[in-house]
């Protein structure tokens, strides 16, 4: 089983919202959009759920063409990133309403309703109304209501976005579990990157309305074949340069410099752009091709478990993320590492050469 | 200072009240005890103004025929501007907004302007003096301001809750009529709180297109001058009489009225 799209263009008033894409997502899996706010990860779940038909480019399903069969008709469900409920239904209700208008039988409703709000821990609130929840029972609600029909196609646009933090980190893990019996194609949108690497399975990249990278999540986030998927599969920010290479050596500036390695020493002499993970800068030396550099530091965040430093290295401003509490001092010069086995070299137009 | 305090609202709800409590207390006096003198509670008191209402016809069947066309028109404009509300709020089409706006035209002319028109038009066709005519007419500003209050209340339901309806496998009537309608309860009851009042309210066109059938109340209470003079009393108490119906509607949405007033948008 798997949803394909064909080509599929979506353009709206002579804005060009989805560039033509070609994309197929198979079941058992999690399929999951990466991308930033306006990347085109709402619009492309809509042209799957059939909500929107595609301006050019066919969807098909199983092979079968269903570009322009009525939502009604799909077999899907969708979760929503704000909490859709009927506010005029109890959550029992709620949930049963799929399974209402395909005309089960009441004890077989009663039934799947029981089981799924087993699974989403809401039985002791069935019979009340949306509007009395706490927002994460609404959300969880909206999930029960999207699993207890045996739908082809899961469809799940940010659900976790507006749960306080730890709601989502306990909805995170018991999502592919839970979702894992359904045996339908399941597909995840989400703008952050390590959702994406805790969910695992496969990730396509989204950049304004294209895909620029689809294949296994840590494969994908391994191996970004460009610059713009490194972007998209880094928080914080990845680290960017134009470094200048001259025979063995890579030249940051006067100061920063480190040697080739297997990997680099067949490229020609010349610029290229470098990428570096904020986490692969760290106070102290790791690995063996960690080079000391002196670094002003302009701005620190602490969340506790980890230390995340602004840091001003030979006039580039990049983000050392390292794990435990480092206190630094604004303005304070610090000795900082860089595992320059780790950066990343991009051709001028973007894509990736070496890493 | 603090001593009174009780002074402004015991002010302004005297102020509020004072018609309301003179057209109640002469409702229960004589014509001769209005006419007399000033007493603050009726000295004379008497019940038979109302006793006169509810038993000649000519008075009560006044508010049967008021009632019968506020009830069809709030219906009909409700269930008019339903549709018509729902497309304004979710779908883009040419000239939408200039249409919605528009919508108020009717607003900029006094109603004395359509009532001519009206007059020959009803007759040509022979609704002249009919309930059903007078609930048509009102139509023409009861039908924008509902469109305009329930786009409101559905512009505040959001779009995903059509799309999770249809996902769910709803047809769309199937989807208005058992998830949309009763998410805009409230909405429907402020426009048809806002339709009976203007309805109920309106006088002009009620007076002109009706002579005997359908003859509004407050056309009976203009013809007040019978053989015996003014009946003041009387008139007070069909007066009186008249308020309970919006007073009654309005204790139904009064946790709504504000939002109605804003149109839905608050």
């Amino acid at each position: 089983m798997a949803i394909e799209l064909r080509g599929v263009v979506k353009q709206e008033g002579g804005q060009i919202h989805i560039h033509e894409t070609n994309l197929s997502l198979e079941k058992n899996a999690f399929n999951i959009l990466l991308g930033t706010t306006l990347s085109g990860k709402t619009t492309l779940m809509r042209l799957m759920a059939g909500l929107e038909k595609p301006s050019s480019g066919r969807v098909f399903f199983d092979g079968r063409d269903v570009t322009g069969v009525a939502v009604q008709k799909r077999n899907i469900s969708m979760v929503y990133q704000q909490f859709i409920n009927y506010p005029n239904l109890t959550v029992r209700e709620n949930i049963a309403s799929p399974l209402r208008v395909a005309r089960v039988s009441a004890a077989e409703i009663d039934r799947r309703v029981a089981e799924a709000a087993e699974l989403l821990r809401l039985s002791p609130m069935l019979d009340r109304l949306p509007a009395e929840l706490s927002g994460g029972q609404q959300q969880r609600a909206a999930l029960a209501r999207a699993l207890v029909k045996d739908s082809d196609l899961v469809l799940l646009d940010e659900p976790l976005a507006n749960l306080d933090y730890k709601l989502r980190e306990e909805l995170r893990q018991e999502l592919p579990s839970i979702l894992a019996e359904k045996g339908a194609i399941v597909v995840y949108a989400t703008s952050e990157p390590h959702e994406a690497l805790l969910l695992g399975g496969f990730t396509a990249a989204l950049h304004e309305g294209r895909i620029a990278q689809f294949g296994p999540t840590a494969e994908v986030y391994r191996n970004p074949v460009d610059l713009r998927t490194a972007r998209i599969f880094s928080d914080p920010p990845i680290n960017t340069a134009l470094v200048a290479k001259k025979g063995n050596t890579f030249h940051l500036n006067e100061s920063v410099k480190w040697p080739v390695n297997d990997a680099t020493c067949g490229l020609a002499d010349g610029e290229y752009r470098v990428g570096l993970r904020p986490h692969h800068i760290t106070p102290m030396r790791r690995g063996e091709g960690s080079i000391e550099v002196m670094a002003r530091v302009l701005v620190t965040e602490l969340t506790g478990s980890e230390s995340i430093v602004h840091l001003d290295i030979g006039g580039h401003r990049w983000i050392s993320q390292s794990h435990g509490v480092h206190a630094v001092a604004i303005g304070a010069t610090e000795t900082m590492y860089l595992q320059t086995h780790r950066f990343m070299y991009f051709e001028s137009d973007g894509s990736l050469i070496a890493a | 200072m603090r001593r009174f305090k009780w002074l402004v609202p015991t002010l302004y709800i005297v102020f509020l009240m004072l018609p309301i409590y003179w057209l109640l207390n002469m409702s229960f006096k004589t014509t001769n005890e209005i006419l007399g003198g000033f007493s603050l509670l009726p000295q004379d008191f008497t019940l038979e103004n109302y006793k006169k209402i509810f038993t000649d016809p000519t008075w009560y069947n006044g508010y049967l025929n008021s009632l019968a066309y506020v009830v069809f028109n709030t219906v009909i404009s409700v269930c008019a501007a339903l549709p018509a509300a729902y497309a304004f709020s979710r779908y883009r089409f040419l000239g939408d907004k200039h249409l919605f706006f528009w919508l108020l035209t009717n607003r900029m002319a006094p109603p004395a302007v359509f009532a001519l028109p009206f007059f020959q038009l009803y007759s040509a066709i022979g609704l002249f003096d009919t309930h059903i005519a007078v609930a048509l007419a009102h139509c023409l500003f009861n039908i924008p301001l509902a469109v305009w209050i329930l786009e409101g209340f559905m512009s505040g339901v959001p779009k995903e809750l059509d799309e999770t309806a249809y996902i769910d496998g709803h047809s769309f009537p199937s989807f208005f009529v058992k998830i949309f309608i009763p998410t805009i309860t409230a909405g429907i009851g402020v426009a048809a709180f806002f339709c009976f009042m203007f309805s109920w309210v309106e006088l002009l066109l009620a007076k002109t297109l009706t002579s005997v059938e359908a003859k509004p109340i407050a056309a009976t209470m203009t013809r007040t001058a019978s053989t015996s003079g003014y009946e003041l009393g009387l008139l007070a108490a069909a007066g009186t009489l008249t308020i309970i119906p919006g007073a009654f509607v309005i204790y139904f949405v009064r946790n709504y009225i504000a939002k109605g007033f804003a149109l839905g948008r608050v």
